[in-house]
């Protein structure tokens, strides 16, 4: 695919929201990149060398290097195997809406990705474990996977080239906790997605504990152009460090809500003006969370932190899933806060403590304050349960995801909570 | 008793897995597709074709919002509750729905024709608020959208 892309994710979709077949793909230069794997003779530390070169980061928010994770795995003919990859496909961040569009859209993107990470850890299967509502992605992937194994591009010997790969779609029966790589795993395996404890990694001991790979859809969607392209061409495309392209969304009161594929870094203030058309006539922004309802809120003084994994850290917040929820100044903060805080209460999966129980009692005094019975000492007792939420209470991030909204809505508009609890009514409503 | 169809295809999905019993979830999905909802009775059907206890597939089919443990009506309604879709009126969308079908969320229409519950973000952030029938996804959702689309579902 052409290395003079600014937008290598996006620019082979049709504006009319139909699929990418696999004719179109391959005219548009795609499969290159497997077949300049297999018949150029890379070898799968070579793949991964040029993938780390690229410093290509984790897209599902927590923004790993790729690279340096792919490197992890045991190799060798000692190691237990198979080894396998799984694609993360359960998109369930709230307010995230931008692997829907590359599974839709252009899945023989992802497939191809699928191959050349598999190629890389030296995986002959690879599920893509899907969310069970992404109904029309479900279709349209199972439809491109039957076409590439159609055309010897999945199954044995692929492309002549002595190497296998079976890859699976898997249906999930719903749960945010999916998302998580060791609760997904144990969905994969049939159980309760209940999280595992870390160490061991699931590079090492993953799925069925056998050495395994889990990577964003997005992440992979990248894989084929770095090949194609080169690390180099990669960090070309990005405004920072990070290298490559990112897909950027907002949600909320803007006047073109929408998802764009732009260069790695871009401001939030760019964003919403510039490609979401300002905020709506007669509103004003108030913050918003840069990456979906687990990421810290940011506010006005922020909108020129270049938007990447680096720098976000900078402004008290995460770059997540790159898809921003933005509040405006006719919408309740108490109410927001009370909704996301409802939302982790109800996917939390019942394991840790401080996060079925600290959760649902976060979420009633949420309820009570927005309802207009708060009583003084509602917000100290907040604050303490989500310092007990905080990274090493529990096994996952699920409740330190759930501490990062709240704890930053109360530093930024605490003002709303103590006037709701004041006047005993929410002022909004 | 699981139908030869059933196993057939619950057989197709555990061939992708190294165990028996990691195609559970599948089992259960497919179950559900032909029958509507997960019984007592199809869930000990499934765990003696899986070769696992029935108190260990149900507290399966139980941890997954997707798999319904109780009768549904001819069509399930779900409503993304989360925060895009409560920032753009997920409110207004509820109360429609609520006065329109005459039911709350987990409950049935008399009729069985509509079941309504509430669903985590759809991942329809841009065009909110949201909410699915069956396989089908509605955004951009009014009270004429919201009536226009139920008529589709008889």
């Amino acid at each position: 695919m052409k290395g003079n892309s600014e937008k290598p994710l996006t620019e082979r979709m049709h504006t009319d929201g139909s699929v990418v077949d696999l004719q179109t793909y391959e005219q548009a230069g795609g499969y290159q990149a497997i077949r300049k794997v297999l018949h150029a003779g890379m070898t799968p530390m070579a793949v991964t060398e040029e993938v780390k070169a690229a410093n290509l980061r984790g897209r599902g928010g927590a923004g790993f290097q790729t690279g340096v994770k792919w490197s992890f795995v045991p190799r060798g003919k000692d190691v237990p195997n198979p080894t396998y990859l799984v694609v993360n496909g359960d998109e369930m961040e709230p307010g995230t809406f931008k692997d829907r569009l590359l599974m839709e859209r252009d899945p023989h993107q992802l497939i191809e990705g699928a191959m050349v990470a598999a190629f890389a850890i030296e995986a002959d299967i690879a599920y893509i474990f899907l969310r069970g509502e992404y109904t029309l992605a479900a279709e349209r992937l199972a439809r491109a996977i039957a076409e590439a194994y159609e055309h010897h591009y999945l199954g044995k010997n692929i492309f002549g080239a002595g190497c296998n790969l079976e890859l699976y779609l898997h249906l999930s029966g719903g749960r945010y906790i999916c998302g998580d790589e060791t609760g997904l795993l144990n969905a994969l395996e049939g159980k309760r997605a209940n999280p595992r404890a870390k160490p061991p990694f699931p590079v090492v001991v993953g799925l069925f504990g056998k050495p395994t790979v889990v990577n964003n859809v997005e992440t992979i969607c990248c894989v084929p152009h770095i090949i194609n392209n080169g690390a180099e061409w990669f960090h070309g495309l990005s405004k920072t460090n990070d290298g490559g392209t990112k897909l950027y969304g907002v949600s909320g009161k803007v006047k073109r809500p929408g998802l764009w594929e732009l260069p790695m870094g871009t401001t939030a203030r760019e964003i919403i003006e510039e490609h979401a058309g300002g905020m709506r006539d007669g509103l004003k922004l108030r913050g918003l969370l840069p990456g979906g309802s687990s990421t810290p809120f940011i506010v006005e003084q922020h909108l020129d932190t270049p938007m990447d994994f680096t720098e976000m850290p900078k402004a008290g917040s995460r770059l997540g899933t790159g898809t921003m929820i933005v509040l405006d100044d006719h919408t309740c903060a108490v109410g927001m806060a009370w909704n996301m805080t409802r939302f982790f209460a109800r996917e939390s999966c019942g394991f840790c403590t401080p996060c079925w129980s600290g959760l649902g009692w976060a979420e009633r005094i949420l309820r009570s304050i927005e309802d207009g019975k708060g009583k003084p000492g509602d917000l100290d007792k907040l604050a303490f349960q989500a310092k007990m939420w905080s990274p090493g209470n529990t096994f996952c991030a699920l409740a330190p995801g759930a501490a990062d909204p709240l704890e930053t809505s109360m530093k930024y508009f605490r003002e709303d909570f103590e006037r709701h609890i004041r006047e005993h009514r929410c002022p909004w409503s | 008793m699981l139908t030869a169809e059933e196993i057939q295809e619950i057989k197709t999905e555990t061939a992708h897995y190294p165990k028996r019993e990691a195609g559970c979830i599948d089992a259960l999905k497919i179950v559900q597709r032909h029958r509507g909802w997960v019984s007592d009775e199809s869930v000990r059907d499934i765990a003696e074709y899986l070769g696992m206890s029935a108190t260990d597939v149900d507290s399966i089919a139980t941890f997954y919002n997707l798999i319904f443990r109780r009768p549904v009506g001819r069509h399930v309604v779900m409503v993304c509750d989360s925060v895009s879709c409560w920032i753009m009126g997920y409110d207004r969308v509820k109360k429609h729905l609520g006065e329109r079908l005459g039911i709350d969320h987990g409950q049935t229409t008399s009729d069985d024709r509509f079941t309504m519950l509430p669903i985590v973000c759809l991942g329809c952030c841009d065009h909110a608020p949201a909410m699915m029938v069956d396989s089908d996804l509605h955004s951009d959702l009014n009270p004429q959208k919201i009536d226009s689309a139920l008529e589709k579902y008889k």
